[in-house]
C-alpha cells in the first residue's frame, strides 16, 4: 500500500488526520462561519428568517440594555466564580503536593471521582443542601435559630455555589500539576538562605505555580460563563446567564438570527479571554490541565 | 509550609491549609452524600427530614418506562461515541506525534477547541447548519455532536501516551520488513492500550453525561439520561430522582473504580510471578 513512500511520508499523515480534520471543519468551523452569516439574516417570524442581509440583530444587541444586563451578569458571575475557585482551590492543591501522607493518591482520586458523577446530578444535589427542605434550613429550624426557611436556593449565590462545586476540581488539578513541576530543592535553598517559610512561599512557590493558577482561572471563567444547566437548576428567573438566554432565544422564541448573534457574542467574549491569556501564558498549560 | 524546620508562622499556615482542604472535600461530597441518603428516605417528598428507610423509590424506578428508555438511548449513544472517537483519536494522535507536516500546529489547536467552546455555542452551530440544509434533528446528528465533544480529550490522552513510546521500536519492526499495519498492531497498539482504555472510558462518561448540547441536538421526543433527569426536576424533586441519581452514581463511579482495581491486581499478579 505504501511502497515507495518515505518512512514518515506527509501523505500518510494527511490520511491519518483526514477524518478528524473533516469532522472539525464540518461540525466546528463551518457552523461557526454559518452562525456568523446568520447574524445578518432578517427575522420574519418564529422559526422563519429570510436571507435579506441586515444589521438589525447587531443594532438590537448593541442598543438594548436587556442584553447588556445578561452580558454583564455573565462576566461578573464567571469572574467571581473563577476568583473564589482560585482562592479555595489553592489550599487543597498545596496540601496534596506538600503532604507526607502516604496515601496521597487517594486525595487525588477523590478529586477525579466528581468528574465521573453526572453533572446534572451533582448540580441538583445542591437543592438538598440549600432548598426549603434542604439540610441547612431543616437543621436551623430544628435548632430554633430561624422560624422561616432562608431563601438560599434560586439566587445568584446558589448558582455560584453550584459552579464552584463543578469547577473546583479543575482548579485544584491545574494548580497541583503546576506545583508538581517545581524543583523542591529551590524551596529548601531559599529556607537555608534564611527565608521564613512565608517568604519562601511568596518568593519561590507561588510565582512558580502561577502558570497552573492562570490556566485554572481561564478554564473556570470560560466554563462558568458558558454554563447552562447550573443557572437553570439553581438560579431563579433573574439569575439566568448568557447560555440560558441563547437557549431561550433559539428553542423558545425560535428567533434564529438573534440566537446566532448572541452565540457569536459569547464566542468572541470567551475567545478574547482565551487569547489574552495565551498571549501571556501559552495554551500548552491548558492542554496539561485538560489531560491531567 | 512543610519545610525541614518549620517556623511558628509556617506551622499555623500548614494547619490552616489542612483545615481548608478538609472543608473543600466536605463541600465537594456533602451534596452528593445527601442525595444518596435521601434516596432511601421513606418520605413522599424528595427533601429532608429523614422519616424512615425504604427501597420503594428504587422499585418504582424499575417500572418507569421513560427512564429506562432514556437509559438505553444514552447507553447506545455513549457506546457508539466512545468507539468512533477513540478510533479517530488514535489516528489523529499518530499523525500529530509521529509526523511532521504543514499545518500541524493549527490542527493541534483546532482539535482542542471543542473542549473550550461553550456547549451552547456548539449546540447552536450544528442546528444552524442542519437548518441551512433543511434537515431535521436526528440521532446521527446527536452522535456526531458527541463525537465532536469527546474528541479533544481522546486526542490529548493518546498523544500524551504516544510521546512516551519510542519510535525506534516501530522503526526496528519496519526495517525488519514488517508492513506498517502489522507494525501498528504488534508494536504500537499494545503499548497504547492504557491510553485506549482511558479514552474509551472518558469518552463514554462524557457522552453519557452530556446535558447542555444534547438539549439542542436531540431529535423531538428523544430523551437522554441527563435530559430525562432535567425534565423530571422541572416538576419537583421527587424521591425517585434521588434514587435515579444514586443508581447513576454507583454505575459511573463503580465501573471505573472496579476497572482500575482489576488492572491493578492484574499487574500485581504478574509482578508476583
Amino acid at each position: 500500500m505504501t511502497k515507495g513512500w518515505k518512512l514518515y511520508d506527509q501523505r500518510l499523515a494527511w490520511i491519518l488526520v483526514a477524518p478528524v480534520l473533516l469532522l472539525l471543519i464540518l461540525l466546528l468551523l463551518l457552523p461557526i462561519a454559518m452562525m456568523t452569516v446568520y447574524t445578518f439574516f432578517t427575522f420574519v417570524t418564529a422559526g422563519v428568517e429570510s436571507a435579506v442581509l441586515t444589521f438589525d440583530n447587531w443594532k438590537e444587541f448593541l442598543t438594548d440594555s436587556y442584553y447588556h444586563g445578561f452580558l454583564w451578569k455573565t462576566v461578573r458571575v464567571g469572574a467571581i466564580t473563577a476568583v473564589i475557585c482560585a482562592i479555595l482551590g489553592y489550599f487543597p492543591a498545596y496540601f496534596i503536593w506538600a503532604t507526607t501522607f502516604r496515601h496521597k493518591w487517594l486525595l487525588l482520586l477523590l478529586l477525579i471521582v466528581p468528574f465521573w458523577i453526572s453533572f446534572t446530578i451533582r448540580t441538583f444535589s445542591w437543592i438538598h443542601i440549600l432548598g426549603e427542605q434542604g439540610l441547612i434550613n431543616v437543621v436551623l429550624i430544628r435548632l430554633g435559630v430561624i422560624s422561616e426557611p432562608l431563601p438560599m436556593l434560586y439566587t445568584e449565590g446558589a448558582v455560584i455555589m453550584g459552579l464552584l462545586h463543578f469547577l473546583l476540581p479543575y482548579m485544584i488539578l491545574n494548580v497541583y500539576v503546576s506545583l508538581e513541576s517545581i524543583d523542591r530543592t529551590l524551596i529548601a535553598a531559599a529556607r537555608s538562605m534564611g527565608c521564613t517559610s512565608a517568604q519562601a512561599f511568596r518568593e519561590v512557590t507561588l510565582p512558580l505555580s502561577m502558570p497552573g493558577l492562570g490556566a485554572g482561572l481561564l478554564l473556570c471563567f470560560v466554563l462558568a460563563a458558558g454554563s447552562y444547566v447550573t443557572p437553570q437548576l439553581l438560579g431563579g428567573s433573574r439569575d439566568a446567564l448568557f447560555g440560558n438566554l441563547i437557549y431561550d432565544t433559539i428553542m423558545g422564541q425560535l428567533n434564529w438570527p438573534m440566537g446566532a448573534t448572541l452565540s457569536i457574542v459569547l464566542f468572541v467574549l470567551l475567545g478574547a479571554a482565551a487569547a489574552a491569556y495565551s498571549r501571556y501564558m501559552g495554551l500548552s498549560q491548558i492542554m496539561k490541565g485538560l489531560s491531567a | 509550609m512543610r519545610a525541614d524546620h518549620p517556623d511558628r508562622e509556617g506551622r499555623w499556615a500548614w494547619r490552616l491549609t489542612g483545615a481548608i482542604t478538609l472543608c473543600v472535600y466536605v463541600f465537594m461530597f456533602a451534596p452528593i452524600i445527601a442525595t444518596v441518603v435521601l434516596s432511601f428516605n421513606a418520605s413522599m417528598f424528595g427533601g429532608f427530614p429523614l422519616t424512615g428507610f425504604s427501597l420503594r423509590w428504587y422499585e418504582k424506578l424499575l417500572t418507569n418506562e421513560p427512564v429506562l428508555d432514556a437509559f438505553r438511548t444514552s447507553m447506545w449513544i455513549a457506546l457508539v461515541t466512545a468507539t468512533v472517537t477513540t478510533l479517530l483519536g488514535i489516528m489523529a494522535a499518530l499523525a500529530l506525534v509521529r509526523f511532521e507536516f504543514r499545518g500541524k500546529q493549527a490542527i493541534n489547536t483546532l482539535v482542542i477547541l471543542p473542549a473550550l467552546v461553550p456547549e451552547t455555542i456548539l449546540g447552536v452551530g450544528l442546528l444552524v447548519m442542519i437548518k441551512a440544509v433543511d434537515q431535521p434533528r436526528s440521532m446521527a446528528l446527536l452522535v456526531l455532536g458527541h463525537i465532536l465533544l469527546t474528541l479533544p480529550y481522546v486526542v490529548l490522552i493518546v498523544q500524551a501516551r504516544m510521546v512516551g513510546i519510542k519510535r525506534s521500536y516501530e522503526e526496528a519492526a519496519l526495517s525488519l520488513g514488517a508492513p506498517r499495519v502489522s507494525t501498528f498492531r504488534e508494536i504500537t497498539l499494545p503499548l497504547l492500550i492504557p491510553a485506549v482504555l482511558a479514552s474509551i472510558l472518558l469518552a463514554f462518561t462524557i457522552s453519557f453525561d452530556n446535558t447542555s448540547a444534547s438539549l439542542f441536538w436531540r431529535p423531538a421526543g428523544v430523551e437522554t439520561m441527563p435530559t430525562q433527569i432535567l425534565s423530571m426536576l422541572k416538576i419537583s424533586i421527587s424521591p425517585e430522582v434521588n434514587a435515579l441519581g444514586t443508581v447513576m452514581i454507583l454505575l459511573t463511579v463503580g465501573i471505573p473504580l472496579a476497572g482500575g482495581l482489576i488492572l491493578q491486581s492484574l499487574t500485581w499478579f504478574k509482578a508476583g510471578k
